[in-house]
């Protein structure tokens, strides 16, 4: 057993994957001599190499699009987006090819490649370094979009998205890569896409959200505690959604709470809120609550603890949930 | 048949050489008030950008990205900008920002994570860019409608060499050429792209060359010479005025700073290579020159660095007492006017705060 962060996890997940399979080659700026702005890759040039860990040129289109490439003729490329904020050059690359190569060639081709970058605020960063663009992604038929909030979680995501045959989008809270270290186990593991975590089981209300918010809605349940028992779910997985949990969990509770730090209008959440609209509104005592960030631009540094979604306004959106049940059924 | 049907070649430019001998053939004929000046705002970006970095370190500002070292480029280019001309910077040019006259605690401001430091006024510079090679076609566009509205105003682009090898940047000196635009490329090569040599990022031999493919002028000029950098911008500008169309610069200079102060340059580059490029200063040779040319003394040289560290301790003093703005700021400059849906969002900000504000 070895206690890990998320980055080191991350890079765990990534060694290990190109131990196994020497097709596994990462791509990305600052990734080899430098081993990543964040160090995720970290020693990995030295260890397999510049041909298998390649510091590219400054171009997210041209290193998604040569990706693509690699990955259709046999390779499985890694490759890494700095920030979030640069990820939009590579977004033809990624919706109009990538998501879609399958299909065009009729399964003659296919596209095996992950996309990881760093997602997210709260680090007091510049411009561009703070921003939550998950539902572009997950809003593109034919990519896997997924957001891990634990190292453990992390490691076994990674490693199941680059043995998966289609492109996925791997999305790293940067707020938590060092936030917070687990005990990993020694031998390798994966963790299947596509099914979310019961981080916390309860019976009053269903706390719904990811990456780094998860550690803060823990928190919130945690301070909960004594007067509401809060069922906790960590998507994990965007894109396919595990719509089973989730639907599972409110016909239980009948009562939810969905969070996250992108911005409101058509955020994740809007998704969600339909899918429990969909199959569970029978089930609901009350209306489904987001806690989002506003539809604003990302603000800078000085102000930009009045943007995120806070305990406090989780809390608050819980309490408002739980009272209007209460009127509602007198529960 | 196979024939030759057409060759190119790529000049370098250097006006002062690395001890602050001048090439009297080529030197431009500037003013010593000028020059003097000229000096003055390398000595003022000089002093920010130390000041800037001792700050980050007190947790004072926020992430920096320090200029030191490429001054030449950018006073030597800004200088020659008329006041209707706008300037378009990525992120590192503190020197254009300066040599146009923002206040330095609008710069503190900005980089302390304050978003009213881009507040400019009448300063003809276009806001901090920071995705990497997008914004030299804003510069292009504002070219063309400059040019289409007879304003007899150009842009000027600054990027780096990592800019370079964006497809951004390719399709605005492609649209420049086509559309023969009052534009001037100041890609300063400072060598690094992060942690990215030059020569990983291209296989040109110079930057400089890119210009021939969108059938542009270019020349690569040193850098850290900014008599040479000046020449270069001032020809360009007369060509981009004249209806003569687009210019590529490649200023060949370094940065001498980490990245950014996220970044350790230690893990990438060698130390004899920043202590060589130390030697070739650009504020040290220029000053150089000027004290040989009787333009500067030693003891006015002195009161000059003196007077611009005084400058930018007043402005740290404005930007420190500088009052944080109200919550409500981050609504603010979003829309031309609040849409329904934020105005509501503004209340829920408002009843959270205890801001009462409107
Ligand atoms: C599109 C985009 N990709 C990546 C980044 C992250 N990043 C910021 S600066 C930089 C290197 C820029 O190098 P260069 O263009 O040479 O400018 P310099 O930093 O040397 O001034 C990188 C990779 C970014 N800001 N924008
Ligand atoms: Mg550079």
């Amino acid at each position: 057993m070895a206690e890990l962060n998320m980055i080191e996890a991350i890079r765990s997940a990534l060694r290990a994957e190109m131990k196994l399979d020497k097709k596994v080659v990462l791509l990305g700026e600052d990734i080899g001599v430098n081993g990543g702005v964040f160090r995720v890759t970290e020693g990995l040039q030295k260890e397999f190499g510049k041909e298998r860990v390649i510091d590219t040129p400054l171009a997210e289109s041209g290193i998604v699009g040569s990706a693509i490439g690699m990955a259709i003729a046999g390779l499985k490329p890694v490759a890494e987006i700095q920030f979030e904020g640069f990820i939009f050059p590579a977004l033809d690359q990624l919706v109009n090819h990538a998501a879609r190569i399958r299909k065009r060639s009729q399964g003659k081709f296919h596209c095996q490649l992950v996309v990881r970058c760093p997602i997210g605020g709260g680090i007091r960063a510049l411009e561009h370094h703070s921003d939550s663009p998950e539902t572009y992604l997950a809003h593109t038929p034919g990519l896997k979009v997924v957001m891990p909030s634990t190292p453990y979680d992390a490691k076994g995501l990674l490693a199941s998205a680059i043995r998966d045959p289609d492109p996925v989008v791997f999305f790293e809270p940067k707020k938590i890569y060092r936030a917070i270290k687990e005990e990993l186990p020694d031998e390798h593991y994966t963790i299947p896409l596509g099914k979310a975590r019961v981080v916390k089981e309860g019976h009053d209300l269903t706390l719904i959200t990811y990456g780094s918010l998860v550690l803060t809605a823990a928190q919130v349940a945690e301070d909960l505690r004594e007067e509401l028992d809060i069922e906790l779910i960590d998507l994990r997985t965007l894109s396919p959604l595990d719509e089973e949990t989730i639907i599972s969990s409110v016909k239980k509770t009948g009562k939810a709470v969905v969070v996250h730090e992108a911005p409101r209008t058509l955020g994740f959440a809007s998704e969600i809120i339909a899918r429990i609209n969909e199959k569970a509104l029978y089930h609901l005592e009350a209306p489904v609550a987001r806690v989002t960030s506003y539809d604003l631009p990302v603000p800078l540094a000085k102000y930009e603890d009045y943007f995120f979604p806070s305990k406090e306004r989780i809390t608050n959106a819980i309490r408002k949930v739980m009272k209007e049940a209460r009127s509602n059924y007198g529960v | 048949m196979k024939k030759r049907i057409a060759s190119f070649d790529i000049y370098y430019l250097q006006v002062l050489d690395e001890k602050g001998k001048c090439d009297a053939k080529l030197a431009p004929k500037i003013p010593a008030k000028r020059l003097k000046e000229m000096y003055w705002l390398m000595l003022l970006t000089r002093a920010f950008d130390e000041k800037a970095l001792n700050l980050q370190r007190q947790g004072r500002i926020g992430t920096y990205a320090q200029v030191k070292g490429q001054e030449a480029c950018q006073i030597g280019s800004a200088i020659l900008m008329q006041e209707q001309d706008l300037a378009f910077p990525s992120f590192r040019e503190h020197g254009v920002f300066i040599a146009r006259g923002t206040p330095l605690e609008k710069l503190f401001l900005y980089w302390g994570g304050d978003e009213r430091g881009m507040d400019l006024g009448k300063v003809n510079v276009f806001p901090v860019s920071i995705p990497v090679g997008t914004h030299p076609l804003h510069a292009v566009g504002a070219a063309y409608a400059y040019k289409f509205q007879k304003k007899n105003a150009v842009t000027l682009a600054y990027f780096g060499d990592g800019a370079t090898s964006e497809g951004d940047f390719h399709e605005a000196m492609n649209f420049a050429g086509v559309w023969q635009a009052p534009v001037v490329f100041i890609c300063q090569n400072n060598q690094w792209a992060i942690s990215t040599p030059a020569s990983k990022q291209t296989a040109a031999k110079t930057l400089a060359q890119k210009a021939i493919a969108y059938g542009m002028r270019s020349v690569q000029v040193d850098g850290n010479d900014v008599l040479g950098v000046y020449s270069a911008t001032k020809e360009a500008i007369e060509n981009a005025r004249k209806g003569k169309g687009p210019t590529l610069i490649e200023c060949k200079t370094y940065r001498l700073g980490d990245h950014t102060t996220s970044d350790d340059a230690r893990r990438y580059r060698s130390e004899n290579e920043v202590k060589a490029w130390e030697k070739k200063d650009p504020i040290t040779r220029f000053e150089k020159y000027l004290l040989s040319k009787g333009v500067l003394s030693q003891q006015l040289a002195q009161e000059m660095k003196e007077k611009a560290k005084q400058e930018v301790e007043k402005a740290v003093k404005n930007y420190e007492s500088t009052p944080k703005a109200s919550p409500e700021i981050i609504f603010e400059n979003v829309y031309a006017s609040l849409p329904a849906n934020l105005q509501a969002q503004l209340e829920e900000l408002k009843d959270e705060t205890g801001s009462s504000a409107s």
